[in-house]
């Protein structure tokens, strides 16, 4: 197998990889909707409610500042 | 002073809006220049016979593609960013002395390289690379402009109130992320006075790669700077002003995550299109078409995301032209997303490639989606930045109107004289002899690019009525109170 052969083959694998993965994330994200894990669509309000003074959609915690 | 609330701080955001006006102005004006060169060729000699070396075809094409590409869109995207970032994070500029220095630096040396780059271009300095025609020592200069954009980002986010990133952050982080591989790899090269021992000019260089290789670099880089400059930075303004001057979320968070990471895994690998036919292994030919095709639904995605998005809410399409031009940038989104993968098939290729069906498919997107959605930006940003209102919404929605016959009477000519020029080049007899020989296309294409010249004059002229109100806006308009601001863009008769 010469070198463009196997970069080939090798781009068709890592290709089908990237789609299991992409497909996975994307059952990922509607099952944990459904099972109210979490709520993604939540997060469409970070763009309206984003005057300084509106309280953060999910603050950053001090436990993640520390963790920092 | 002490007691004064925290604010945003539009400073550098101010900055960036300014050049965005300004070279928007000026690179379309290259640009009709240019469109009245291919029609009529004496606009060669625009400034007459003895500037004819610096107003030609050639010395403008650059600049009129690099003023517009890097000089208008990428202003506007920062003047986004320095927006956006610090509203979707609740995070001001204010609160940290390092960021907004940086922000400075990232504006002062755009700046400079900007004014060093056309002057060069100018006198015809360049590497021949399309896009990416700057030589070594400005190529260095765009790295330091780049890396000081990042840690403008990287700072905000770092420094934070909102825990999760919004959309558009993500796709202002692959805009970042994805040009910064694009630079660095498609201008690997050697400077060639340094390489070897005082030969030539200093500032000159030559790729690292070479024949197919370079030009497949090149591609890769060429398609991916329409992927990241041109699409996904203006993607993070759309997922920002749309649901803000609509007053409505984003249709679906989760579809616009499932998009990003679509866009991000289809589009790196369709540059290999640009080279259909060519000596590049043909695995990658097909690659290239097949990675074209699938970016449709990532594409679609986005764009699918913003118009039900104002589900509910058409009637502000009617009533605001602001709105308007958001809703046309994304239709014309789909639009290019969808004539570009059609031109990626191989045997539409064939007929295709080289013509000017390629140019329409450029202005469609480049006019119709990145100039609408950065015209929509600004109006929106001005007045939450200066205070004021819209200095008039009839000469918006005039704008709007004008330059939209323009984007059509544009990309229609290109499709007709693209597709007669493909049909007429491959034409033979029954014994394999071309029917026709170059000029008897050029002939047949005149009419066309003359309607392309008025197109584009058009669309000119709604950028100088953009300008005019914009100016007005800024200096004598209504002055308004923050209650005003909260959605929909206050604008005056």
């Amino acid at each position: 197998m010469d070198i463009a052969t196997f970069q080939a083959y090798g781009f068709f694998f890592f290709t089908a990889f990237m789609v299991v993965v992409l497909y996975s994330y994307i059952y990922h994200l509607y099952s944990s909707q459904k099972k109210g894990t979490r709520d993604y669509e939540k997060y469409g309000n970070i763009a309206l409610n984003d005057d300084i003074t509106d309280q953060p959609i999910e603050m950053v915690s001090k436990d993640d500042e520390t963790k920092k | 002073m002490e007691n004064r609330p925290l604010e945003y701080d539009y400073t550098v955001a101010k900055l960036f809006m300014y050049n965005a006006i300004f070279v928007g102005v000026a690179g379309m004006l290259a640009g009709v220049i240019l469109a009245w060169q291919m029609a009529f060729p004496q606009f060669n000699y625009i400034l007459g016979v003895n500037f004819a070396e610096y107003t030609n075809f050639g010395r403008l094409r650059a600049i009129h593609t690099d003023s517009v590409i890097y000089g208008f869109v990428l202003s506007a995207v920062w003047s986004s960013w320095y927006y956006i970032g610090q509203r979707v994070l609740k995070v001001s500029m204010a609160e940290s002395k390092l960021l907004m220095f940086v922000g400075k630096a990232h504006f002062w040396i755009y700046m400079a390289a900007s004014v060093i780059i056309v002057i060069g271009l100018q006198l015809g300095i360049t590497s021949s690379k399309e896009y990416s025609e700057f030589e070594w020592p400005i190529d260095a200069g765009i790295v330091i402009v780049w890396v000081l954009w990042g840690i403008s980002i990287f700072g905000l986010i770092g420094i934070r109130r909102e825990k999760s990133l919004y959309i558009s952050i993500w796709y202002f982080i692959a805009t970042f992320l994805a040009v910064a591989m694009l630079h660095i790899f498609n201008n690997a090269e050697i400077p060639t006075y340094f390489a070897s021992g005082g030969i030539g000019a200093w500032y000159h260089s030559v790729s690292m790669y070479a024949g197919t290789n370079d030009a497949l670099v090149q591609w890769w880089f060429g398609h991916n700077a329409v992927a990241f400059v041109l699409t996904t930075p203006i993607i993070a303004m759309i997922y920002y002003f749309l649901p803000k001057e609509s007053g409505q979320a984003v249709y679906s968070y989760k579809l616009s995550l499932l998009a990003f990471w679509g866009l991000m895994f289809v589009y790196l690998w369709a540059g290999g299109h640009h080279l259909l036919f060519s000596t590049v292994p043909d695995w990658m030919q097909t690659m290239g078409s097949v990675f074209s095709v699938v970016l449709i639904l990532p594409s679609w995605g986005s764009a699918v995301n913003m118009l039900l998005t104002m589900r509910g809410e058409w009637q502000q399409v009617a009533t605001s032209p602001l709105i308007k031009f958001m809703v046309m940038a994304s239709t014309f989104y789909m639009f290019s997303t969808l004539e570009g993968p059609i031109q990626a098939i191989k045997s539409v290729n064939a007929l295709a490639h080289f013509t000017d069906w390629i140019i329409g498919h450029v202005h469609d997107g480049a006019l119709g989606w990145v100039g609408f959605m950065v015209i929509a930006a600004i109006f929106h940003m001005a007045p939450r930045i200066f205070k004021r209102e819209i200095y008039s919404r009839s000469l918006m929605s005039t704008q709007f109107w004008i330059q939209t016959l323009g984007v059509i009477l544009y990309f229609t000519s290109m499709w007709i004289a693209g597709i007669t020029q493909g049909m007429m080049w491959r034409a033979h007899d029954e014994y394999g002899n071309l029917a026709y020989s170059f000029i008897d296309t050029v002939v047949v294409l005149h009419p066309y690019f003359t309607i392309r010249a008025v197109g584009g004059t058009l669309y000119l002229v709604g950028m100088f009525m953009f300008a005019y109100n914009m100016y007005k806006t800024m200096t004598s308009s209504r002055v308004i109170e923050e209650s005003e601001l909260q959605n929909a863009t206050p604008m005056g008769a």
